[in-house]
Order: structure tokens, then sequence, then C-alpha cells
């Protein structure tokens, strides 16, 4: 079925949960008011990027009031949004939640936590260990956090697991101004398109913008196609929000096109994978 | 070189959006910063006055007497430019009545002194009109510790550190800085004559191609060889930088307690921002 999604492209606070709260609720707001079904916040909405230490005083666990209000906001529009999550053990995780109609659909928590350069995730974090698709009202659906994108089996997994939409929730800083365009966000838009592409699945890809300690995050929020196309985008390094019709019809066509999914041959795939394994633990 | 050469227009809004963002979000609308008549403060000027419009930065032009005239004459050029606020708060009687005790003091030691008495009246400033300073350090100088260590290298906000020099004069030319200043000698203007180049023993074009390779491409020293770099070259170039390293980092703190300051107690500045 057709849908529309906004991507909403916020500049959260850093450590301030109930600002970042309240500026995801007006979002959400204005998300329903532009009869929107669907509303993505970045990465690490509710919190910011650059936690730190700050990670424990943060965390938020599933019943907490804050995620409780943003399930109950979910019953006007579907919300995929991220924040970090705390277990009964006392793990925490860099996770995305997808709300709809009142209820938790699904929770990915992110697998990939870079940890060179300027990231630091691991430090602070657990590591998720799944990828799973989820049905919504809008079809079967799969969630990356940012770095899981830049896995190519990430991506895989959920187009082979029946997601025809791939929702990215990113904290992509800026780096990169010796070309024509943004480094980094140059980058993404050859990952999401490829990634569109290869899998005839579409990329909602929500970035984050705002400066934490003089690094950006270069928002550029976009919506691909499943024929790889980028139809909608947002601006580059300041908030907005854009607001897109997701056409059922395009994902079809494409799949009769390209079907190169329906042709992906899942057991040639895991009968080398399992050699592979074998071989390297030998 | 083509790493070098950068997309002006897109580091210009990185660099505004980053002047009006850290500074807005403390809660204060202003900015304070040394301006010496040379291009790097001429360029943060440029984008202080965007960032926060004219009316809430204040330049400080603060000559000593050995400094040359054209220094503030290019300063005041720079402030009228941009149109914002200038004043001139000279050195001199602070800086003679400290070595009037020490007269023996050579010219490192003075040009230290100078630097950090300017830092103090930054500072002062900074309180007086609920501002925050602006560095004006960029890449090149910070790698090889060409700069006084609480002194000019002492900000609250750097908005060209990560700008090598070849970069600082690019952007420069783009935002409109007065060509007089981009094209003149850089001078640390410490003693008559002085320029950073003849100091440093190498052009900062060469430096800035090699500083390039070495730090943000991570070549090796036979890959920087092989690139034509002479390996004296390298190895003082690599050697500066190492030797330099401490005025880059907070003072060491011996660790006694389980969370040490910046060690396992970790926050960004921007906590709660």
């Amino acid at each position: 079925m057709n849908f529309t999604a906004t991507l909403a492209q916020t500049k959260p606070k850093l450590g301030c949960l109930a600002d970042n709260l309240a500026q995801i609720e007006e979002r959400i707001r204005l998300a329903v008011a532009a009869k929107s079904d669907l509303v993505i916040f970045p990465e690490l909405a509710l919190t910011g990027y650059f936690l730190k230490d700050l990670v424990p005083e943060v965390a938020l666990q599933l019943d907490s009031p804050e995620i409780q209000r943003l399930t109950e906001l979910s019953r006007s529009i579907s919300i995929a949004v991220g924040f970090v999550e705390m277990t009964n053990d006392y793990r925490f995780y860099n996770s995305a939640l997808y709300l709809e109609d009142g209820a938790i659909r699904h929770l990915h928590r992110k697998v990939y936590l870079p940890t060179y350069g300027l990231f630091d995730e691991q430090r602070y974090m657990a590591r998720g260990e799944r990828f799973r698709a989820f049905d919504t009202k809008f079809g079967r659906m799969g969630m990356l956090i940012c770095e899981d994108m830049w896995h190519l089996s990430a991506s895989y997994i959920l187009a082979m697991d029946g997601a025809a939409t791939l929702i990215c929730l990113s904290s992509s800083p800026s780096r990169g101004v010796e070309g024509e365009s943004l480094g980094s966000a140059a980058a993404w838009q050859q990952l999401t398109a490829t990634t569109a592409m290869f899998l005839n699945c579409r990329v909602l890809y929500c970035n984050r913008v705002g400066y934490e300690d003089g690094v950006n995050f270069w928002g550029g929020s976009e919506y691909i196609a499943p024929s790889g196309q980028s139809l909608a985008r947002a601006e580059l390094l300041q908030e907005d929000a854009v607001t897109v019709l997701i056409e059922e019809g395009a994902l079809r066509r494409e799949r009769i096109f390209s079907p190169m999914l329906r042709d992906e041959n899942l057991f040639v795939t895991m009968r080398e994978l399992r050699r592979i394994e074998r071989e390297r633990g030998q | 070189m083509a790493g070098l050469a950068i997309n002006t227009d897109l580091l210009h809004r990185i660099l505004v959006g980053f002047v009006t963002d850290e500074v807005h979000k403390v809660g204060v609308n202003k900015a304070v910063l040394g301006l010496s008549g040379g291009i790097d403060s001429a360029l943060v000027a440029f984008i202080a006055a965007e960032a926060l419009g004219p009316e809430n930065v204040h330049a400080i032009c603060m000559p000593y007497k050995s400094s040359n005239p054209e220094s503030e004459a290019h300063a005041r050029l720079v402030a009228e430019a941009c149109g914002i606020n200038f004043s001139v708060v000279a050195i001199t009687p602070m800086v003679d009545a400290y070595f009037d005790l020490f007269p023996d003091a050579g010219n490192m030691r003075r040009g230290n002194k100078m630097a950090r008495e300017r830092m103090t009246i930054l500072f002062d400033h900074s309180a007086l009109l609920s501002a925050l300073v602006l560095g004006t350090s960029n890449k090149t100088e910070l790698l090889l510790g060409y700069g006084t260590l609480y002194g000019d290298m002492a900000s609250a906000l750097n908005p060209i550190g990560d700008l090598y020099k070849s970069h600082v004069w690019q952007l420069s030319e783009a935002m409109g800085v007065p060509a007089e200043v981009i094209s003149k000698q850089p001078s640390a203007d410490l003693w008559a004559g002085q320029t950073d180049e003849q100091e440093l023993g190498f052009s900062y074009r060469q430096v800035d191609e090699l500083l390039y390779r070495m730090v943000d491409q991570r070549l090796t020293r036979e890959e920087l060889i092989i690139a034509g770099f002479k390996a004296d070259f390298i190895d003082s170039v690599y050697s500066k930088v190492q030797n330099s390293h401490f005025k880059r980092r907070l003072p060491v703190i011996a660790k006694v307690s389980n969370r040490t300051i910046d060690r396992d107690f970790r926050y960004s500045r921007d906590w709660g921002k």
C-alpha cells in the first residue's frame, strides 16, 4: 500500500532527555498535522551522540515513562526513534524502536558499534546480536542504525527476511571538504542508493544535524526508491523535515524490471558462508 | 596537491555554523578575539562576524612597542571590512614592567610573555563582555607547536584549528579578507623583521604538503620519501609534532582514584548543551 513518511531531521541536545523528548513530540505533532503515516527520527534522537560517560544517565528501560509516552503517541502515527536502552541486567544499547498503534512493534539494537577514528561506541555500549525484519501496517520493514548499514550483510539479511523498506537511523558526522560535495555525505548517498538498487528495497535514511564539541552532523536525510533513485533529500547541515509519498507501485515495478532479489540464491550463499565459517575455524 | 584544495563554500558554511551553534548553546551571543593584522585572526573575524552579527564580535588589537605599525593598520582594516567592534590595548606597559625585573630575558621568553599578556586581556574581556574567546591557531601551527601554550593557543572555541595554512589562504580569499592581509608574509611580529617561514626554516606550502600526507593520509616514512620529501625534512617535522604534543593536551594528572578527569571521567564539553 502507499504511505507517507516524514524524515524528521532533528538537532538533539546532548544528554538532555526532557528537551529532546519535547522536540520529538513537537515533530510528531507536525507530522500528524501533515497527515504522515510514519515519522522517522535519527539515531540517539532522545539523547544526542557523543554521550561518553553520560550513557548510563540517559539510558531508558522499555517501560520508562518516556518510551510509554512515545508508544502512546504511536496511536496516531507510526514512529521510528533512536535512544539508549538499558536492560534489566544493566547493559546499555544504542537502540531503535518502531512504535505503531500504541505498541512496540520492533526493537533493534545496533550491532556494529564503530570504535575507530572519532567514534568510541563500543567503549560505552553493548553490541546487538540480531537483524530481524518485522511486519508493520505498511509492509515488512527492517531497521538499521548508522554503521550497521556499512555492513553489506546487515541489509542483505533484512532483505532476505522479507523487508521491502529499510529504515536507517543515523548520526553521521561531517568530514571531508576537499571535493564537490561533503565527503561523508557523498559516501552515504552512494551507499544508500547502491543498497536500494542491489536489494530492490526502498531506503528511508534519517540523519541528524547540529554540533557536539565541534563535530557537526550533516543531515541530508533521504528517501531512495527501490530503483536506487533519490526521490527526496532534506537540507544539508540544518534542521529540516521532508514528507514523502512512498508508492507501492514503484516497488512492484522495480521488482518486475530487476528481479535480482527474486533470483538471489540463499542456498548457495548459506553453503558458501558455512564453508568459510568452517575453514576459518580450522 | 588535491587534498589541500578545499571546497570553500562547504567549509565556510560548516565554520560559520560552528561559531553560531557553539557560542549560542552556552547561553551567550558574543565573541571576542585578538586581531593581530595577520591572516588567521582576520579569517576568524570574518567567520565570527557572519556567525554572530558584526555588532556581537569584539576584536582587540594588542601591540607591543616593537610591533610593526603595519600590523595595527591591517587589524583596523580587517575590523572595518567586516564591521566588527575594534579596540586597541597596548601591552607595552605590562610587559616592560615585568622585564624590568628580568632585563636579560631573550626573545623567546619575551615573545611568550607577550602572547600570555594578550591572553589575559582577551579572557578579561570575555568576562567584561560575556563573550567567548575565539582561538586563531591553525592546524599547521598547532601540529608544529608553533604557538605559546596558554598564550595564543588559549581559547574557548577555535574555528580554524583543523585548517592548514593553505586552507586558511583559500578560505580567506573566498570570504573577502582584504588582499594585503592575505598576501603578506606570515609573521608572529614578536620582533622587527621576524617571519614565520624564516624562523621555521621551511615554507607553509611545503610543510602543509608534508603534514597533510603524514597526518591526514597516514603515509609511512618510506611512502613520503617516494612521494618526493627529503628524509631530514620528514624527520624534523615529525619530531616537531612529537615534541610539541604536550601543548595540545591538558596537563597530565597523576592517577590515584577510579575516575580520573579525562581518563575514566569522560564527558563531552557540550554536556547538557
